[in-house]
């Protein structure tokens, strides 16, 4: 995937300046990343941009793949920026149909950060990678000024070995195929935001960081042939991932609202707060596109791992490249990718 | 406009008559019963939150009556049918 | 959800449903406004359109107090962000409304102090967490809204909390609704009236709409039962040759609204004698402003800010749409110079403008469609 040398890339990104709505997940950032980044740095796509990168080194397929994690606050219940930064790649890579061996870390500090802060995030990010069963095996530090790095930013790189059998596409979603996904959502997403203190809610709820590599693994092992395209839906939701699906296999998404698992209190947040599950971040979850024949086995997988896990819809022919979501009773509407971060409204 | 949600008040702030903790689903929040001054609210009752005060307090009979009105829809026009098949009642067809 | 779940059960929707479709003449077509943003975000969020027959067409109201908002009053509240150690604060909804040279969220990302809060209250708190700082509260709203600010502002006088102000943008909803009866454009057959402005204000300052307009009018909630079974009493309405005010939402509007909050208001504010809304132009008495007694809370007297007025392109419509007189996909801009992404009113950037919701829901539909064809 390089660029011819005598052709000039097209750069179709035209905002004037960078803006926060750029790294959210949604419209902005894949406008940044398409417009920008892929035409300058990759060429012509023959592939839609993945979680990861599968290459091929003297025969063996091996996948790659980088993250960068920035949250406030650091810590916060069920994790914290280590376990983000640790899980979030073998995640990508996991979602990619790969299996993470090993990562490499880079820190950039905040000169006046305590050393125990630090101390507990590397720890952390210890703990997290012996769960996901990765090795962390080197990495960089740079310290900047005091409030140039939001106490710190952690990246982490990391390579994996492609799973056999596992050949996922959106080209190769059909109508008909099963849409799964793990578990609840929206856990991490509220649970950072009643975190930062600002809305002076309180909730008893965590997120749900962990390594989606179990999952995937099972469904590998119980639907392999019939596993179509997987994805951990991030920053932007459930909904972004399902976008990106729907544009890139140019199929229709149609999800039934009832089956999506929630929890009461994420519910109780997103309602009170004017926000749409659909949009809210998870750190532990996998959406799976699985053929028809495949769902039950691939469903009995998935909550071997994970209870809650469920169908919430089907892909259909039409609409062509949208996401619609039922509710029970009849009444439709599209559900579109996320602007920017969500924000709390009262109107 | 206006988002508002129904909440129950599960504690009254002590030493702030204005206050109460109010619970949606699980998700708690402090807020301010200054509004309700006419018919105080008390540990238990329903309450319509916006912008972290309560605006009105919910009323459950209401709602029940709302709800059994819409039950009683279908049950009505069926006996209303069954009444106009014996050519007793000419249909209201209203309006000028 | 208690008070939420049993307002979305199936078969109660479908049994309004089908009421309506007996209800509703079939050689008639039906125009029903509803007023309130709030009802707008509500009817496409639950697909309510899918279970109303073709002759009931849907305009949506000015109620959004976010879309009539002129660009001159977000760049009068921005501007106070310019003064040394002010946190400047406001509701979710008002974070990407784009002013002159930029949106709230824009100015943030820039450097300066602008925060999301939910609550008045919060940021009256933020003010005593900040002693050496000044907290300024963009407030906007309608009448559900006012009485909150104005419990905060009296908060603030008797804790003597010196270092927070108010900018007041809070409209009224009754000169909306009369201006759109006035507009020559409009021709409606009833509406849905604003469900959450009335536990306020109550019902009877609708009684004019029945009266002298006879137009029936539904104070409606919000989940899907509260605007069909609204949809219903309003058909019974016309099909009787009645034009009464109905509550609907019984359950929690009380028909003589709520006394301490209008007493709230009354302390805190008065009408300002005219206020210019975006799209509507000029209206008197509309608009509400900190009286003299709490002008030490006023932002408008505490900053000194440029009140410019900055008209809308031209080529935008923003007022008819906000009229009700065109549907968002007939403006010019709608779509194309004008998105989510790119907004150009404050009705394509408020989640419940017309516009915005009309694009994230709807849009893609016809789009999808007509390339179909």
């Amino acid at each position: 995937m390089t660029a011819k040398p005598e052709s000039v890339p097209k750069i179709r990104f035209r905002d004037p300046q960078i803006e926060l709505a750029h790294g959210a997940g949604g419209k902005a950032s894949r406008r940044l990343i398409e417009g920008l980044f892929a035409p300058l740095l990759i060429g012509p796509l023959e592939e839609p941009l993945g979680d990861a990168s599968h290459f091929s080194v003297n025969g063996s397929r091996l996948a790659i793949t980088a993250d960068s994690f920035v949250v406030k606050p650091l810590t916060f219940p069920g994790g914290s920026i280590g376990e983000l930064a640790v899980n979030g790649t073998v995640n990508d890579l996991a979602v990619s149909g790969a299996r993470a061996e090993v990562l490499v870390v880079t820190f950039v500090l905040e000169a006046g950060l305590p050393t125990d802060i630090l101390e507990a995030e590397v720890r952390a990010m210890a703990g997290a990678a012996q769960r996901a069963g990765v090795r962390i095996v080197g990495g960089d530090t740079k310290v900047v000024e005091n409030g140039k790095a939001d106490r710190m930013y952690i990246t982490t790189a990391g390579i994996g070995q492609t799973i056999p059998n596992v050949h996922i596409s959106p080209k190769s979603v059909r109508p008909g195929d099963q849409v799964l996904l793990s578990g609840p959502i929206g856990d991490h997403g509220i649970t950072i935001l009643l975190a930062r203190g600002e809305l002076d809610l309180e909730a008893d709820l965590r997120s749900d960081t962990r390594s989606v590599l179990p999952m995937v693994e099972a469904l590998a092992e119980a639907a392999a042939p019939g596993l179509r395209w997987m994805r951990d839906p991030t920053r932007g939701g459930v909904a972004t991932a399902l976008n990106e699906l729907a544009r890139d296999c140019g199929l229709a998404v149609h999800l039934r609202e009832e089956w999506i698992p929630l929890h009461d209190a994420v519910r109780g947040a997103c309602e009170l707060l004017g926000l749409d599950p659909l949009h809210i971040a998870n750190e532990g979850q996998c959406l799976a596109v699985v053929a028809p024949e495949f769902a039950d086995r691939a469903l009995a997988a998935l909550q071997g791992i994970s209870s809650e896990a469920a169908v919430i819809g089907e892909i259909r022919s039409t609409p062509a490249a949208t996401v619609v979501a039922t509710s029970t009773y009849g009444g439709t509407r599209i559900v579109d990718m996320l602007v920017g971060d969500p924000l709390p409204r009262i109107c | 406009m206006c988002l508002a949600i129904p909440g129950k008040i599960v504690e009254l702030v002590a030493g702030n008559p204005d206050l109460a903790v109010v619970d949606v689903s699980g998700v708690r929040r402090t807020i301010d019963t200054g509004l309700l001054a006419d018919e105080p609210a008390v540990p238990g009752d329903w309450v319509l939150i916006h912008v972290g005060f309560a605006m009105s307090k919910i009323s459950e009979r209401d709602a029940l009556d709302q709800m059994q009105t819409l039950a009683d829809l279908g049950e009505h026009e069926a006996a209303l049918e069954e009444v106009q098949g014996y050519g007793v009642l000419e249909e209201n067809k209203g309006g000028p | 959800m208690r008070f939420v779940d049993e307002f979305r059960q199936p078969e109660l929707i479908t049994k309004a449903a089908e009421e309506i479709r007996r209800l509703a003449d079939p050689n008639r077509h039906y125009r029903l406004m509803e007023v309130c943003g709030g009802h707008t975000h509500a009817i496409y969020r639950f697909g309510i359109k899918d279970l109303l027959p073709s002759n009931i067409e849907l305009i949506h109201g000015p109620g959004c107090p976010v879309c009539v908002l002129p660009m001159g009053r977000i760049d009068d509240g921005l501007s106070m962000t310019e003064k040394p150690g002010v946190i400047f604060t406001a509701f979710g909804d008002m974070m990407r409304v784009p002013g002159t040279h930029g949106s709230p969220l824009e100015y943030k990302a820039r450097g300066r102090d602008v925060r999301i809060v939910y609550s008045p209250m919060d940021a009256l708190k933020l003010a005593q967490a900040n002693p050496e700082r000044h907290v300024a509260f963009f407030a906007i709203g309608f009448e559900t809204t006012a009485p909150s600010t104005a419990r905060t502002l009296m908060r603030a006088r008797v804790l003597g909390i010196r270092n927070f102000s108010v900018f007041c943008n809070h409209v009224t909803i009754i000169p909306a609704i009369r201006a759109i009866l006035d507009s020559p454009d409009m021709r409606l057959d009833a509406f849905i009236g604003p469900g959450h402005v009335s536990t306020v204000i109550g019902c009877r300052p609708y009684e004019w709409i029945a009266a002298n307009e006879h137009k029936p009018i539904v104070v409606s909630g919000f989940e899907p039962v509260d605007i069909l079974q609204s949809v219903v009493m309003i058909l019974r309405q016309l099909r009787e040759g009645r034009a009464e005010v109905e509550n609907q939402y019984k359950r929690v509007v009380p028909w003589e609204g709520n006394g301490a909050a209008l007493r709230a208001m009354a302390e805190v504010f008065q009408l300002r004698p005219y206020f210019e809304w975006r799209g509507l132009g000029f209206i008197s008495q509309s608009a509400l402003r900190i009286r003299d007694e709490y002008a030490d809370w006023d932002a408008e007297q505490v900053f000194s800010v440029p009140g410019l007025r900055v008209t809308d392109p031209k080529a935008a419509q923003c007022g008819e749409v906000l009229k009700g007189v065109l549907k968002p996909a007939q403006c010019k801009l709608f779509g194309k110079e004008c998105t989510p992404d790119y907004p150009i009113g404050a009705l394509m950037v408020s989640s419940e403008g017309s516009c915005a919701a009309f694009y994230n829901y709807e849009h893609r539909k016809a789009v999808v469609a007509a390339a179909a064809e």
